[in-house]
């Protein structure tokens, strides 16, 4: 499915902000991914949580799908997929080029220039982009086998804000995978984007900072897969006007004024 | 020979990049390490030298989303 790899689920869970490692460990479990997301930052002389960070993530035996989170620029996103490659051992990237602070809207100009840098190096690289159909040409012509358009803004849980242009997307690259990535917030956005022929959700703070994050995890598995079935067995599109599920032909004539 | 590991200064006699990570304590960890923003591929590092003054960074894998 992402570069040749065959993925059996269509979730990829993000690894930050869960109140214990144990708790995320569960999680992982619940959700049934097997590409889990991971990030780099600078690793203290003394302070070792990284070092331990990396034994948790080898232990788990997945995918991880490293990414360049807070990357402002071309050459800082450039240098941290470097970085991130040579750490995870993975041509992987999620490329994260960050145009707006509040937003934490892509800039999607240094995200295509990123892109082709990095394809041209090597790279199997997941742009986490808008639904912008001409940024996602651009993307494809740089050599990115995979998109990732955001539902909404990183950890706003408000789920997918343009409907109309996710689908848009989806119709323009009938094959390229494309994953709905940022901005769920319950598992009725994940199943809603499976229904408009997404083939995969990326999420995090969704389940990180759900009460039960485990749980949550649980119950994004189910709406995936249940999302994913509704897309196969065709979903109807909306009418105008209504339509008697009841068959009206044979119906008793019973008279009334 | 002054140099800045992740903005914090610190005065070595190490010639290397490989030599500075060992004596400050890094030797073995899972890191990676860019010099004044270029990356430093961990097999370049012996051959990396320093100047007074080199900005070095050192990055560990974390939780990220």
């Amino acid at each position: 499915m992402f570069y040749g790899v065959d993925l059996s689920s269509r979730l990829l869970l993000g690894t930050a902000r869960y109140p214990s490692p144990a708790i995320l460990e569960r999680a992982i479990k619940a959700s049934g991914a097997e590409v889990v997301t991971v990030s780099l930052r600078r690793e203290g002389g003394d302070a070792r949580s990284g070092q331990s960070f990396w034994q948790f993530i080898q232990s788990l035996g997945l995918r991880v799908l490293p990414n360049t989170a807070g990357c402002h620029s071309v050459k800082e996103a450039v240098t941290t997929a470097h970085m991130a490659r040579e750490l995870f051992d993975t041509p992987w990237i999620k490329l994260e080029v960050i145009g707006d602070a509040d937003t934490l809207q892509p800039d999607v100009f240094g995200l295509v220039e990123a892109a082709r840098i990095l394809s041209q190096d090597g790279f199997e690289v997941f742009p986490y982009t808008t639904e912008d159909l001409v940024v996602a040409d651009r993307l494809v012509e740089a050599g990115c086998r995979v998109l990732m358009p955001w539902g909404a803004p990183i950890g706003s849980a408000r789920g997918l804000n343009n409907v109309y242009g996710l689908k848009s997307l989806r119709a323009h690259f009938p094959d390229i995978p494309l994953v709905v990535d940022a901005g769920l917030g319950v598992p009725s956005h994940a199943a809603a984007a499976m229904e408009l022929g997404y083939d995969a959700v990326l999420l995090n703070t969704a389940v990180a900072e759900a009460g039960d994050p485990v749980e949550m995890a649980r119950a994004f598995a189910l709406a995936v897969k249940a999302g994913r079935a509704a897309h196969l067995a065709q979903p109807l599109e909306p009418r105008d006007m209504a339509q008697p599920s009841t068959p009206v032909i044979g119906k008793a004539v019973l008279g009334g004024i | 020979m002054r140099i800045f590991l992740n903005d914090n200064a610190h005065d070595v006699d190490a010639a290397t990049l490989a030599a500075a990570l060992e004596s400050l304590g890094f030797g073995g960890r899972k890191i990676a390490t860019a010099v004044n923003g270029r990356f430093v591929a961990a097999a370049a590092r012996p051959s990396t030298k320093l100047a007074d003054g080199d900005r070095i960074e050192v990055i560990a894998p974390m939780q990220g989303g």
